[in-house]
């Protein structure tokens, strides 16, 4: 069952149009990632659903019931809707106590003083900060302050949580570790996630299923981390997982050439018909070779970053990069220099129509 | 927001334009509605013969000599102190910023009458020791000259600059000027292609300041000027107002002044943001650094000496003259033990009801204010930074107006909405002098209190109203204690200046209205000068034990929250 449902949702900010007609369900119990890039509108999406912005058309449901719907003059402030959220610079209260921020749901629920106490001591137990209920937010570190955001928003038990890019401001450590944390307390709570963010690598890591909107505020696909990642729909969500090559393919009597050259492309032929293709690949997809079958092609460029060896090749006129671990390179003999002649082969390959490309680039 | 938005948002944003409108739109507007309206038609011809009068213009003319001289006077005093206390190896400099920053509390016409005692042409305690013990003919200096006027405009407002300077001197990332010298450039070049175009904007922006103060300035001129013929905008105003009992031809010489003021205080303030919006360079950062100091090897001591002389006359000479003129039996008695004693402050604070009255009206006035006016800012300076709601345009543009009103105009202006012509009279009731003080001190309000109110981020109000909070919950859990700072400062910056008001209650005051500075000033008319100058002591030690609670007040806060 959804737990919130958006259908034909449009908002704009006088000329400017963020969402046209978009669709989009949540299901009740799943950590859902919203995934696009910045200014794409995924924050306004989500300050819709919180009830912080109201949509010009369109309807939102929360838990089967409607909380925005213009055309039938429903709007729920965000006080009713029952949910919890937390926001990209943690509003943490400054002047309150870890305790007094984690216990300001439940009071102004006028939940009983005992009961309060207990909840609050579970829930700030919940995400590791026993011991410090009664420091201030100054006396905390940006870590620790989020994870206050955390137990307030979860304080109430919400079925559903939003999260704003709660992990931005934090640094790497930091944000891998309560990546994790997120997602094991949303397994255990089994409270509905609703998590915006630009970083990819977050999305995969702690989705059930994800969208990707792209900067029109469009959503290109929704589905779980593999389909996004080994199916992608188009450029745009390909290349938005990661590092892509896009290399032009042109198809003549039959056979389908790389660049401006006559050498057909190693992989399967494309099932879609197009005017012009592009082959998509990332660059542990490419694999290099003294000789052998494959492409014929020369080292543009060599970069040694440590672990990696990075390299540029040019196939008659199509440029792609492709990486080689380090002392695999160095035990077969592919420590590359510029101007080297080498060889070609797909591991993996993806056909995209080239018009889509454009957009994908823009 | 189309049902229940009507409510909450719309009834603040309609209250808070119905309170600038009242307090402030409404007596602007009927200034300009009285100088240009004649016999029901629109007469600009009329307002340029007003001008052309040899009083008006004259008072247009000194005003703006006076202006000019007090800004380029303060302008160099304030710059050099403010680089000789940042940039050089001058000792003492903490104690000497402190200094410098005294004549910010003082009120400038009690200085005023303090350098009347000291340099009045023939009574005067300088003038007459050179005449009797030096052999001088005549007086030495006449303090009721533009010349007296400047000089004591420059030792009250000079701060204006000095501060503004100093702030842009201790914020400018001092590797600017380490890579002009290392790039080769001498002292004496960085100085003037590196460190003056980037502390320039501060300078104009403290001069225009000051400027604008001077121009509006009543009592300086008031006290110096009118004895030797000088009156600027305000006084003239005022002496037309306080001569004629209200009679139509002298308000509307008054309105065509204040019109002049209020258009040029305008242009003053729109200057400055252009200034200050060119001036947003990267480079002066919020951040503290360590300037590069000047040695300044053999001047250093005689330039101390000059700072430590110049706060001994500026600063403790007039202040120790008013105490010392406020002990004395009879004003010409020389300053001996017998002269002197405490009978005159205990006279004015127990016995004399002129001052006792002046006194307590000026307590419940600033107090009643700063209330009123500290709560009626923090809802404005919500609605305008804070609301999102149709029609905040128009409040925006009204917050505007409080800034560039200066004191005499909102005199005027209340006299001419409040005297029983639209219905309520409140002349020569303290009422109408809280209502100008509403009107003058609105804008330290919105200011204090919006700039409390930029610091709450809207995510905790937003995260307020997702834990459940309804508009008003979220208003007084999360905002209200998140901005109590700021509307405390509001609450002081508005009680401790309206203590030593002059510029409004010396047009709205009725015998029993005197406030503590129209006292100050009438008893000094009336020749009373050791009652007067005996206040002035009381009124100064009021607000400095009020300015250095209220410093105290600060620092705990900052160090608290």
């Amino acid at each position: 069952m959804d737990i919130v449902s958006i259908e034909g949702l449009d908002k704009g900010y006088g000329a400017h149009r963020v969402h046209r007609g978009l669709d989009l369900a949540i299901r009740r119990g799943e950590c859902f990632t919203l995934l696009g890039p910045s200014g794409c509108g995924k924050t306004v999406l989500l300050r819709l659903i919180a009830g912080f912005e109201q949509p010009d058309a369109g309807r939102i449901d929360i838990g089967g019931a409607p909380v925005s719907d213009p055309a039938g003059n429903v709007n729920v402030p965000p006080d009713s809707r029952g949910i919890g959220m937390v926001f990209q610079d943690y509003a943490v209260w400054p002047h309150m106590t870890v305790f007094d921020n984690v216990a300001y749901p439940l009071k102004i629920a006028r939940v009983g003083a005992s009961e309060l106490r207990a909840r609050v001591l579970e829930t700030v137990a919940l995400v590791g900060m026993e011991g410090l209920e009664r420091r201030l937010p100054s006396e905390l570190s940006g870590g620790q302050q989020q994870r206050v955001a955390l137990a307030r928003a979860l304080v109430a038990r919400p079925s559903l949580m939003l999260l704003d890019e709660p992990l931005t401001n934090l640094d790497a450590n930091l944000r891998e570790e309560m990546r994790f944390e997120i997602k094991e307390l949303q397994r255990k709570l089994d409270i509905t996630v609703l998590y915006v963010t630009h970083d990819q690598e977050i999305a995969l890591a702690i989705s059930d299923r994800m969208a990707i909107m792209d900067g029109e505020g469009k959503i290109r696909q929704t589905g779980t981390p593999w389909e996004i990642f080994e199916q992608p729909v188009d450029p745009f969500v390909f290349s938005f997982m990661g590092i892509a090559n896009f290399v032009p393919v042109r198809s003549e009597g039959g056979e389908y050439l790389v660049g401006e050259g006559n050498q057909p492309v190693p992989w399967e032929k494309p099932v879609v018909t197009a005017a012009r293709y592009a082959a998509g690949f990332r660059p542990s997809d490419l694999e290099i070779a003294r000789s052998g079958d494959g492409l014929q092609a020369v080292v543009v460029r060599a970069n040694f970053l440590g672990a990696m060896m990075d390299y540029l090749i040019e196939v008659d006129g199509a440029r792609m990069r492709t990486s080689v671990e380090t002392h695999e390179a160095i035990a077969k003999d592919l420590m590359f220099r510029e101007g080297d002649r080498c060889v070609a082969r797909f591991r993996s390959l993806l056909w995209f129509d080239a018009e889509t490309l454009k957009e994908a680039a823009q | 927001m189309k049902r229940r938005g009507f409510g909450t948002a719309q009834v603040i944003l309609f209250l808070s334009i119905a309170i600038l409108v009242v307090v402030v739109a409404v007596p602007v507007l009927l200034i300009f509605l009285n100088a240009f309206w004649v016999n029901g038609s629109f007469n600009v011809a009329d307002v340029i013969r007003i001008i052309r009068e040899p009083d008006t213009w004259q008072a247009l003319v000194n005003s703006l000599i006076i202006a000019s001289g007090t800004t380029i006077g303060s302008t160099i005093v304030g710059t050099f102190f403010a680089w000789l206390v940042t940039r050089t190896d001058l000792p003492f400099k903490r104690f000497m910023k402190g200094m410098f920053l005294v004549p910010f509390m003082l009120p400038s016409f009690i200085g005023a009458l303090a350098w009347k005692m000291l340099l009045s042409p023939r009574a005067g305690f300088i003038n007459r020791f050179f005449m009797q013990n030096l052999g001088f003919d005549g007086p030495i200096f006449n303090i009721y000259s533009y010349a007296g006027i400047m000089m004591v405009e420059v030792m009250y407002l000079f701060p204006f600059v000095f501060i503004q300077v100093c702030g842009a001197l201790e914020r400018m990332d001092p590797t600017l000027e380490e890579s002009a010298r290392i790039s080769g450039a001498g002292l004496f070049t960085i100085t003037r292609k590196i460190t003056i175009p980037l502390v320039l904007p501060s300078i104009l922006s403290g001069a225009l300041l000051i400027m604008l103060y001077s121009m509006a300035h009543f009592g300086t001129v008031a006290v110096l000027g009118i004895e030797n013929g000088i009156f600027n905008i305000p006084t003239l105003i005022y002496q037309r107002i306080h001569q004629s009992a209200g009679s139509f031809a002298s308000i509307r010489t008054g309105t065509v002044l204040a019109a002049i003021l209020v258009v040029a205080a305008a242009l003053i303030l729109w200057l400055q943001s252009k200034v200050l919006s060119r001036g947003h360079y990267q480079i002066i950062a919020g951040k503290s650094f360590r300037p590069m100091e000047l040695k300044l090897r053999a001047l250093r001591m005689p330039l101390l000496i000059f700072c430590l002389a110049y706060i001994g006359f500026t600063i403790v000479l007039p202040t120790v003259v008013i105490f010392l003129v406020g002990g004395l039996k009879t004003y010409g008695l020389p300053f001996t033990w017998e002269n002197l004693s405490l009978d005159n402050y205990k006279f004015i604070l127990f016995d004399y009801k002129v001052t006792k009255d002046a006194i307590w009206n000026s307590v419940t006035l600033g107090f009643s204010a700063a209330v009123i006016t500290m709560f009626a800012g923090v809802m404005i300076s919500y609605v305008i930074v804070k609301m999102k709601v149709r029609g905040k345009g128009i409040l925006e543009f009204l917050g505007m107006l409080p800034f560039s009103v200066p004191g005499s105009v909102i005199a005027l202006g209340v006299i001419l909405a409040w005297s029983g012509k639209y219905g309520v009279n409140l002349y020569n009731t303290v009422w109408i002098i809280l209502v100008a003080y509403i009107a003058r001190y609105m804008a330290f309000s919105l200011r204090a209190n919006s700039a409390a109110l930029e610091q709450v981020h809207d995510s905790l109000v937003e995260a307020a109203r997702v834990c459940g909070a309804t508009m008003w919950q979220a208003l007084k859990d999360i905002v209200l204690p998140l901005v109590r700072p700021g509307m405390v400062a509001a609450f002081f910056l508005i009680f401790l200046p309206s203590l030593r008001e002059l510029t409004v209650s010396i047009m709205l005051y009725a015998p029993t209205t005197r406030t503590i500075g129209v006292a100050i000033y009438t008893l000094n008319e009336d020749g009373e000068t050791v009652m007067s100058a005996a206040l002035a002591g009381i009124a100064l030690i009021l607000i400095i034990v009020g300015e250095t609670l209220i410093n105290r007040f600060i620092k705990t806060e900052r160090r608290g929250g």
